[in-house]
């Protein structure tokens, strides 16, 4: 199970814990938009991942043989974070939750509170009062949100298992637009930060991971990559250069050049 | 056997009665254990299917994990 697996020797680094449980990779991944079950799976993999994102949804009564989700997705290999994509209030978003937690395989949520259907940015209000309800009924709740950190502190206080701040609006591909934002939120607050929605590449990942934030969530980089499975190795990659860079310590950015060969020992120059 | 008409997933349908939560899932093909059941906007706990009545006029929702984000 992903909580035995020692973190990768490449760099000496913790696992991701979240509420006590740890996880292997810090890359997370969603399930959605994938062309085929098949090319999902095979995602996956290559992403390294330990957990995956699902939403709950009605069954289609005129489809009912058609493989399941879980038919896939082993929930002894993958973690399954469920969500309350698509919600618009704290009561929709709680009844989501409840549902999901009835599956049965474990009381975490993604509790995503919708406030605008174009930028899919959260409704604060409406968060807060869903975090606060479902923290109460024993739920680990990781509250997606954006990048200011007064929210982040208030989701934190409300008793919020980790934070997930957007780098971009859901599936924009934007990247990071506030790297100052997020490295203000990951200073602040003691819950992890796993930053959630906007990564559209490589790049967007590593930058994100060299904010010093525990992990990251992606889903329309992958599904809608020209390739998924060599973009899911690319993430992999990205997401530990990242990390490693980050615990590396950077060095300073400067205005002015600094040469970096030594000054002395040159020949003399011609007199002018 | 009497028919009941419920609502299902937002369906009027008719449904072979007396009904429980258990016959219903079985009727429409589905495995209790990938679903999960509504009743009148009450979580139906899975060790309680077979034991919860549908009455004629009940809302039912039945739903399932899917691809996300």
């Amino acid at each position: 199970m992903t909580s035995t697996m020692k973190p990768t020797a490449a760099h000496q680094d913790t696992a991701l814990t979240i509420a006590g449980r740890t996880f292997r990779s810090r890359l997370l991944v969603g399930t959605g938009k994938y062309r085929t079950n098949e090319d999902m799976m095979a995602t996956l993999e290559a992403c390294g991942a330990d957990v995956v994102t699902v939403a709950v949804r009605r069954v289609d009564l005129n489809r009912t043989n058609e493989e399941s989700l879980l038919h896939f997705l082993d929930p002894d290999r993958w973690f399954l974070l469920a969500n309350t994509a698509g919600c618009y209030s704290a009561d929709e978003a709680v009844r989501y939750a409840r549902l999901a937690r009835e599956a049965g395989f474990n009381d975490f949520i993604k509790l995503e509170v919708i406030g605008d259907q174009e930028t899919l940015l959260p409704d604060v209000e409406g968060l807060l009062k869903a975090t606060r309800t479902l923290v109460a009924e024993g739920f680990t709740v990781l509250a997606y949100t954006n990048d200011d950190v007064v929210t982040a502190l208030k989701l934190e206080d409300a008793g919020a298992a980790a934070i997930m701040p957007l780098a971009s609006p859901i599936g924009s591909g934007l990247g990071l637009l506030n790297p100052y934002g997020i490295r203000t939120i990951k200073h602040r607050l003691s819950v992890p930060i796993i930053v959630d929605a906007g990564v559209g590449t490589a790049s967007d990942a590593c930058l994100t991971m060299e904010q010093g934030v525990d992990g990251i969530l992606m889903n329309t980089a992958l599904a809608e990559a020209g390739r998924p499975v060599v973009m899911g190795r690319a993430m992999r990659l990205a997401v530990e250069a990242g990390r490693a860079a980050y615990l590396a310590g950077r060095m300073p950015r400067r205005e002015i050049a600094v040469p970096s060969s030594p000054v002395a020992g040159m020949l003399d120059r011609p007199t002018p | 056997m009497t028919e009941l008409t419920v609502t299902i997933n937002g369906e009027r349908r008719r449904v072979p009665g007396p009904a429980t939560a258990q016959s219903l899932l079985e009727h429409l093909g589905l495995d209790p254990r990938g679903v999960v059941v509504e009743l009148n906007e009450e979580i139906v706990r899975r060790p309680q299917l077979g034991d919860t009545a549908i009455d004629d006029g009940d809302r039912i929702e039945v739903v399932h994990f899917v691809g996300g984000g």
